[in-house]
């Protein structure tokens, strides 16, 4: 029979477990506790008014341009809350909401944004790579820290995250091929936004899926309500759970909106309406999520009320702290560029340092902490 | 004390380090059961299993991509590139992470890894297999670079490399894999990165140069000394990134004139950068402008004219000719 049909792997499936009317389904609600429930809220709040304040900064020039992150708390807060502390977590950029409940001080996400690299510094004892801008690319790191727990036979998981434009990057096919081949422990997370700044989702893939790419790479695929962060905790559970035990990589797709423009130098009435913007606003995750915890006891509406108020002064004193650190010298040294490239400054770098200190203390501009260590200048001979 | 020719140095510089640091990890396309496709990698898979010695998928963004990742992670990886000449595939990752990972995280993450690269033309390949593009890495602040020229050197380079904290481009000058032998020592031994070596002693001229052209240099200084009874000093850099000013500036404050050579084309290219340096240290002590023998700015012919690219000694000798009669 010269032609015959090839039997693929099983059909990708969608979940939903709490739709946007905040009805849930009972059989497939995962077994969550009132302070899990509660914890899942508190960073998925957290995130969206530590957003709005975060645009506030800027509108105000305090922090630079950002993507914001509202509409991408569900899928961040759903699956970064099935991890282990030990597992590893490694960012794109709108994993704010994860983020903060790994252990990002609020602070150190104002300071990234507002133009200093110690808010790419993973916090002690965090095991995070920090917030990834050249999309796609940070999947390859993901898939070797994957190859990496295998290698050292530890049941550790890392999760990793891009959007719907990153699949159309090479390196997100050869970070699920490499992920897939040597078997690695890795959960790999599209925001499926729908947009890449401007572009629709239709002109990244033919497919009608981001999940259904898994199947190519021989690794169970799913996509699932982006929206409903119950269904994405469900989803990634049972993938950290194959991963740990050996059972490699997953490729799982939420299904969101971006509520906001690309960044704060976009305008998102150039290419879409506000009918549909209106449309994805009324299927916002944390409305239903604060409909489905009021139903089920775990916070009222008083309660809510009351976390919202903590939330935001817990913003003020980080904004505060923000400040209090990018006034300062230190922060603000600029000798401090030359400081961390090598475990070893090289002699030539390092008369770079000197070279930028002099002109610095020739303009008067050479910060209290750095003056009177200049070296003399050696550098240049006469014959 | 054994004799042998780079491409043996080479490996047994990895052998000894899988051998002597479980971290080690060697990884790239047909590493494993092909033994590489310039027998570097002969023997590891054998001795080491494929845990250690791994095939990878054919992705050079895969492979230094993932590498980072095992970096982190606290292994050390040695990714091999096949040909340098595909290493542009993996350039964003080295560019936007490898290099970056220390300084963009205050030194918190790091990327310890080696990223070797056979490169340079002279063995009548293929299209796409004979570039020297050391300068972009050398454009890339955060990576180190070194180039060995020997057996010896080669050995005690990746040694280096790999003991580093830092991801470190080893350019592998393939051309000389199996050109000449020399005695290397039993023992392990290193060499400190960023540290030029004077190879040979002259006060008339100093010739610098790094990789295969070195061969030619020194072909061309026994040369001029023959011929035109001149001694030319020879300074091989060996570490491209850091550069090491100093052995550069202290030979030609001694003689005053200075040819620089490379297989890369001129433009931006390393000779570049050794001119930049002599002028701004020892420009006074100058007897003629600084010469540069390169490769033209064009792509490396394929190999029916590449010995018309190739700096020779016969160029490098007329080069330096010009700039002694200056």
């Amino acid at each position: 029979m010269p032609k015959k049909p090839i039997k693929l792997p099983e059909n990708i499936e969608y979940l939903s477990i709490l739709d946007e009317n905040a009805k849930v389904d009972k059989e497939l609600e995962p077994k969550l506790s009132a302070d899990d429930l509660k914890t899942m809220y508190r960073y998925m709040v957290l995130a969206r008014r530590g957003d709005e304040r975060m645009l506030n900064l800027q509108r105000q020039g305090r922090i630079g341009t950002f993507p914001q992150s509202s509409g991408h708390e569900a899928v961040s807060m759903g699956s970064v809350y099935a991890l282990e502390k030990s597992d590893w977590h490694v960012p794109a950029y709108r994993e704010f909401a994860g983020m903060l409940y790994r252990g990002w001080p609020l602070e150190t996400m104002f300071l990234y944004w507002g133009g200093f690299e110690e808010g790419a510094v993973p916090p002690e004892g965090v095991n995070d790579l920090p917030i990834c801008v050249p999309v796609g690319s940070q999947l390859l790191h993901a898939a070797g820290i994957g190859m990496a727990m295998r290698f050292k036979e530890e049941k550790k998981v890392v999760l990793t995250y891009f959007g719907d434009g990153s699949s159309s990057e090479g390196d997100f096919h050869e970070a699920l091929n490499f992920a897939s081949v040597f078997n690695a422990p890795v959960v790999f997370v599209c925001q499926n936004n729908q947009y890449a700044i401007s572009v629709p989702l239709a002109r990244q893939m033919k497919c009608e899926t981001i999940a259904q790419r898994a199947v190519s790479y021989g690794m169970p695929g799913v996509k699932v309500d982006g929206n409903d962060v119950l269904a994405m905790y469900a989803a990634t559970a049972a993938a950290v759970e194959r991963a740990r035990a050996g059972g490699g990589p997953t490729l799982i797709e939420g299904l969101t909106y971006r509520m906001t423009p690309h960044t704060t130098s976009d305008d998102p009435k150039r290419y879409r309406s506000e009918e549909e913007m209106k449309q994805w606003a009324n299927k916002d995750s944390l409305i239903r999520f604060a409909r489905y915890l009021e139903d089920k006891g775990v916070l009222d509406g008083d309660a809510r009320k009351k976390l919202h108020e903590e939330i935001d002064e817990e913003i003020k004193a980080a904004v505060k702290r923000f400040e209090e650190q990018a006034q300062s010298e230190e922060l603000l040294n600029p000798l401090r560029m030359f400081d961390y490239l090598y475990a070893d400054t090289p002699p030539d770098l390092d008369e770079q340092r000197e070279e930028l200190k002099r002109f610095l203390a020739k303009k008067g501009k050479l910060p209290a902490s750095e003056a009177g260590k200049e070296q003399a200048h050696t550098g240049r001979e006469r014959g | 004390m054994a004799e042998m020719n780079m491409a043996k140095a080479i490996n047994k510089a990895l052998y000894e380090a899988l051998e002597r640091d479980e971290r080690v990890v060697v990884l790239g396309e047909d590493v494993g059961a092909d033994e590489g496709v310039f027998r570097i990698t002969e023997g590891l898979l054998a001795k080491f299993g494929d845990k250690r010695v791994i095939d990878t998928p054919l992705a050079e963004s895969g492979i230094i991509g993932t590498s980072i990742g095992m970096a982190i992670y606290g292994l050390r990886p040695v990714a091999e590139i096949q040909f340098a000449g595909f290493d542009y595939y993996a350039f964003h990752q080295i560019e936007s992470h490898a290099s970056r990972f220390r300084n963009r995280t205050r030194g918190r993450v790091t990327v310890p890894m080696v990223m070797r690269f056979p490169y340079g033309g002279g063995i009548r390949a293929l299209e796409h297999h004979s570039e020297s593009r050391e300068t972009y890495y050398a454009h890339t602040p955060g990576l180190k670079i070194v180039v060995p020229s020997g057996p010896r050197n080669a050995r005690a380079l990746l040694h280096s490399a790999i003991q580093d904290p830092d991801p470190v481009v080893y350019y592998e000058p393939k051309a000389i894999y199996r050109a000449f032998k020399e005695e290397v020592p039993d023992t392990i031994e290193t060499l400190p990165i960023g540290r030029a070596q004077v190879v040979r002693e002259g006060r008339e001229i100093t010739l610098i140069s790094y990789g295969a052209s070195l061969r030619q240099v020194l072909e061309a200084a026994e040369m001029l000394e023959e011929e035109d009874g001149v001694k030319a000093e020879v300074v091989d850099l060996l570490s491209i990134v850091p550069m090491d000013t100093k052995t550069i500036v202290d030979s030609v404050r001694k003689t005053g004139r200075a040819v620089v050579v490379h297989e890369a084309p001129r433009n931006c290219g390393i000779a570049a950068e050794v001119v930049a340096r002599i002028n701004e240290h020892v420009f006074l002590y100058l007897e003629a402008p600084v010469a540069r023998v390169t490769g033209y700015d064009v792509p490396i012919p394929y190999f029916s004219k590449e010995k018309a690219y190739l700096p020779d000694a016969d160029r490098i000798l007329d080069a330096c000719r010009q700039t002694l009669s200056f």
